[in-house]
């Protein structure tokens, strides 16, 4: 049965109902965040209590209280001279009319009449607004205090770019690798993962330092690894599939400009780039970056080179200062090892092909855990995999052939590659904006999102918000969203540990969530056959 | 009706209102308790809210009598006429009535008849009468020789002692009042001072 727990005294549409609590309920008991049922007389509403506040009918009781050591007083005026009430968003109609009786639950466009019945909402009326666990929905944690699952509408989700934010520890990894393990159990998208820490491909850890499985463990036939680092793979006993080389004739100038700010070129330096590129072609890394060593020692050549050099850099108008700064820029690269002079295999075409087999890809970075291999190889590789997809798209719209897989690329840091400086610039950029109808979708994970570029974050559908505490963090991540304040006070005092709200395309309304338990041998049992995961526990227990 | 509830006979009625006098001296029920008297049809509720012992006589006043007396008793004894000289009376504000077997919480049609009994309502009566608390708005908004708070905590802890659970009784009317009494914090905190334990 439903807890009654008051009624609606007053409010509106837009900042919501307030409920004033019957004597009965402490206020200690509400929490922010839960959902209630609103009966209407004609309508049921589902919403979410945004604010919870203290009330006195006479305010000489603020001055001068009463004795609150006698029980019999306190138990008097509770609920009457002093009381609680609750502020509650209705965000749905559910039931009550035909439409949402059909249709399912509808946006709220009026509010319940004065004195309705405000009651907890039960597992069934959640069950009702989130769904049930099928083959479409995945379940991705509980609401607050409820047992009840809450399930993403994976296939809707993977439609557009999603977000998944937070400040540092609060558990993005975990709900990312929960998301990822939907999308590879429920739709038919495939990933591409740009995995900066080495979380997602074998194994990761959690905060206390115990390690879990991560997708190749729990779906060893639909998961390549590749790494960019093969000698961190093998000590951390990590089996790959391939490792990844990239050729200075891959990167093109558009790679250099993005990582203008990392490699601290001046603009000039970047013009020199695209110079130096319709000079030189594919070449053009090559003949740029710093001379060997080696070669300085043979005086000969050096000189004969610095000669040469000066007398091109002359020809194309580009001083020597500038030059300079671009070499000391292009020395960081040059330590990168996985640059090399001419790579033997072509990445993309092994990225791709595995993607065209449905296997989905995690491109562990080892030992490359700075910014600037992060953001070239990811920029790089996604530009040619979005251009591969586009004319493949093309394709299939031209002749009626089939499309290729629905594509979702996760990248972490990503204000680097969609902040307002650079978004225009990215293929992250674009790709946010547009690639929806070209089969492909960012999943974005960041800690600032207010570095994000507002017309990007303007096109992501479903955000997974954990803590964020930052004000320009919350207001960039609720830019648009109706009852922005209500929620702003709800991500405020969200648990910095396994709790998020979830807003957006793939949920119909904003929703407070216990993430899934993840990382014991039981909970893999949900991913994995039956067979495995007992195995599995066996093992554990001996 | 058993006779013996019966405490005394109205001699001055109103709307609001009555005055019994009671058939023994010093037999007046206590503050705050429910009596009940008819007129025909219609069974008037009240709560008595005063009660006097004077003189029959009004310009004849008592002397004191007990200089040579060693006990209180002593003085009645000596003097058994004393009894008869003196009257208990007692008034009782109407706060509901019954009528075709239903009960009322506001003022009857009538005021009661002059010598109709009056008796004090019985335990199941009492019970009957304090399942709601609508009686209470007449009971604070009377004007009375009595502060009203006296005779609101008085009826409640009457009334309470019919109750199976006293303290849910009271803590209920204490809600009651809250309502009643909004804005008057001071009224409600020395009637809740007076009934609580």
């Amino acid at each position: 049965m439903n807890q009654r727990l008051g009624i609606v005294v007053s409010g509106s549409l837009e900042g919501g109902v307030e409920v004033k609590l019957d004597s009965s309920v402490s206020v200690e008991d509400m929490a922010v965040g839960r959902y209630v049922t609103v009966e209407g007389k004609q309508r049921r509403f589902f919403g979410m209590i945004t604010d919870i506040s203290l009330g006195v009918t006479d305010s000489r009781l603020t001055l001068t209280p009463p004795d609150v050591s006698d029980p019999f007083l306190v138990k008097v005026l509770s609920g009457t001279v002093t009381y609680g009430t609750i502020h509650v968003l209705p965000m749905l109609t559910i039931g009550g009319d035909a439409v949402s009786m059909i249709e399912g639950p509808q946006p709220v466009k009026t509010v319940p009449s004065h004195f309705s019945a405000v009651n907890l909402a039960s597992q069934r009326d959640v069950e009702l607004v989130f769904g049930s666990e099928d083959e479409k929905r995945f379940h991705i944690g509980t609401p607050l205090d409820m047992e009840t699952k809450i399930c993403l509408d994976l296939p809707e989700l993977v439609k557009r770019s999603n977000g998944v934010f937070g400040k540092s520890g609060t558990g993005k990894t975990f709900i990312t690798r929960l998301l990822l393990i939907g999308m590879l159990q429920k739709s038919a998208a495939v990933n591409l993962i740009f995995d900066m820490h080495n979380e997602y491909g074998w194994e990761g850890s959690s905060e206390s330092g115990k390690k879990v499985k991560a997708l190749k463990q729990l779906f060893p036939s639909n998961v390549a690894v590749f790494t960019l680092d093969e000698e961190s793979s093998r000590r951390r006993k990590v089996s790959t599939d391939f490792v990844v080389r990239i050729g200075y004739d891959e990167i093109e100038p558009e790679d250099i400009a993005l990582l203008r700010q990392t490699l601290n070129l001046t603009e000039l330096a970047v013009g020199a780039v695209y110079q130096l590129y319709q000079r030189f072609g594919r070449g053009w890394l090559k003949w740029s970056m710093p001379r060997p060593a080696d070669m300085k020692d043979l005086a000969k050549t050096a000189e004969e080179t610095a000669e040469e050099i000066a007398a091109i850099l002359e020809s194309l108008k580009i001083h020597e200062g500038t030059f300079q700064n671009l070499q000391r820029g292009l020395a960081t690269l040059q330590r990168l090892c996985f640059l090399v002079r001419q790579a033997s295999d072509n990445s993309v075409d092994r990225i791709l092909s595995e993607l065209d087999r449905g296997i989905n890809v995690v491109l562990e970075f080892g030992r490359y855990t700075d910014i600037t291999a992060y953001i070239l190889v990811a920029n790089l590789l996604t530009r040619r995999i979005h251009d591969q997809y586009c004319v493949r798209m093309e394709k299939a719209m031209g002749d009626g052939g089939a499309k290729p897989h629905p594509l979702v690329i996760t990248i972490e840091e990503a204000h680097r590659f969609l902040n307002p400086e650079v978004a225009g610039r990215t293929i992250f950029g674009t790709i946010a904006r547009e690639m929806r109808k070209y089969n492909v979708t960012l999943l974005v994970i960041d800690q600032r999102p207010s570095g994000i570029d507002t017309e990007v974050m303007s096109q992501v559908g479903t955000k997974i918000t954990c803590l964020l505490d930052n004000e320009r963090d919350v207001d960039s991540v609720l830019a648009g969203v109706s009852g922005k304040s209500e929620l702003k006070s709800v991500l405020a005092r969200l648990e910095s540990k396994q709790q998020a709200l979830i807003f957006g395309h793939a949920v119909p309304m904003p929703v407070v969530i216990r993430t899934r338990e993840y990382g014991s041998a039981e909970s893999y049992k949900d991913f994995m056959p039956a067979k495995d995961a007992d195995k599995d526990i066996e093992e554990l227990w001996g | 009706m058993a006779e013996t509830d019966r405490v005394g006979e109205v001699i001055e009625a109103s709307t609001t209102g009555l005055v019994a006098q009671c058939y023994e001296v010093y037999q007046s029920p206590p503050l705050g308790s429910l009596v009940k008297t008819r007129d025909e049809s219609v069974e008037l509720y009240g709560i008595v809210y005063h009660a006097t012992t004077t003189s029959f006589e009004p310009g004849r006043r008592p002397i004191a009598r007990g200089r040579d007396e060693t006990t209180e008793e002593g003085v009645y004894r000596s003097s058994p006429q004393l009894l008869k000289l003196l009257k208990s009376e007692f008034s009782a504000l109407v706060v509901g009535h019954r009528q075709d077997d239903q009960l009322l919480y506001y003022l009857p049609p009538k005021p009661a008849r002059i010598h109709a009994f009056v008796y004090r309502a019985l335990t199941e009566e009492v019970k009957e009468f304090s399942r709601s608390f609508d009686f209470l708005d007449i009971l604070v908004n009377a004007r009375l020789p009595v502060s009203m708070e006296e005779i609101t905590a008085a009826s409640l802890r009457q009334l309470s002692q019919a109750c199976e659970d006293r303290r849910d009784f009271l803590v209920a009317a204490g809600k009651e009042l809250s309502i009643l009494l909004s804005g008057q914090f001071n009224q409600l905190k020395s009637i809740l001072g007076r009934i609580g334990e």
